[in-house]
């Protein structure tokens, strides 16, 4: 499956980093401490979250994650958004709460 | 092959840049990928403390056949009590910082997890230096 899948699949808003929408998902990881998604969360995850300023992409980029969902109709910093766009990372958004579409996330990777 | 990268403290908006840096270096080395994972996570986190607690540092990383060291020497508040900062949980990160979800007490333990080897040592009022090794051929 890939971060277009999902995209289509949940309804999601892509912010940016359009070039990197064919990336491959494998998982998933939800967190809002930085330092627990950089001991934890693997390659491939897709990674959700309530924070939205850069360094959320400085950490999705060096984890390799295959894309950020930011959660309760939040907007990415203007920065955020433009190292997502620089790293290829999509970095998505979703008027739901992290519970919801963590759930359906889980869903759609299993059915799989 | 040795290479050095200044880091700037309370600038968040730089903050994971050296890392970065460093990891493309690796991955043009052609180091296995599982090493170049646990060296970034023990880097950031080497990076992020001296943005959030230090006024500035440096980081020194040098790639041998075997071996990976790093150290990061800051100039800053320092660590008076060592054992007590690798707790897990242990933070003194600012209030702004923890909002950021940054401050949880878990870079120090994170870095421990991650390197073969790590050696803090710190001055109150003058700052701290952190070295730490990963060897290449799997030895821990």
């Amino acid at each position: 499956m890939t971060v277009n899948d999902i995209v289509h699949k949940l309804g999601l808003t892509v912010f940016g980093g359009e070039k990197g929408l064919d990336r491959e998902i494998t998982g998933g990881y939800v967190s809002d401490l930085l330092s627990d998604v950089m001991g934890n969360a693997s390659e491939g995850d897709v990674w959700i979250t309530l924070q939205t300023h850069k360094n959320v992409m400085a950490v999705a980029s060096l984890k390799e994650v295959a894309a950020v969902i930011l959660v309760k109709g939040l907007k990415p910093d203007d920065d955020t958004l433009a190292q997502s766009n620089e790293e290829g990372i999509p970095l998505l958004g979703t008027e739901l709460e992290a519970f919801d579409v963590a759930g359906k996330l889980y869903a759609l990777i299993k059915s799989k | 092959m040795k290479f050095k990268y200044e880091i700037e403290g309370g600038n968040f908006s730089k903050a994971g840049n050296a890392s970065s840096e460093v990891k493309k270096i690796l991955k043009q080395l052609n180091v296995p990928p599982p090493i170049i994972k646990r060296l970034v996570v023990a880097l950031y986190e080497g990076e992020v403390n001296v943005v959030a607690h230090a006024w500035n540092g440096c980081i020194y990383v040098e790639i041998e056949p075997e071996r990976i060291d790093v150290k990061i020497e800051d100039k800053g508040p320092g660590i008076p009590d060592i054992e007590q900062a690798m707790q897990e949980g242990f933070s003194t990160a600012s209030q702004a910082v923890r909002e950021m979800g940054f401050g949880a007490g878990m870079g120090l333990p994170n870095m421990k997890k991650n390197a073969d080897q790590l050696n803090i040592s710190s001055k109150v009022g003058k700052g701290t230096i952190v070295e730490l090794v990963i060897f290449l051929n799997g030895k821990r």
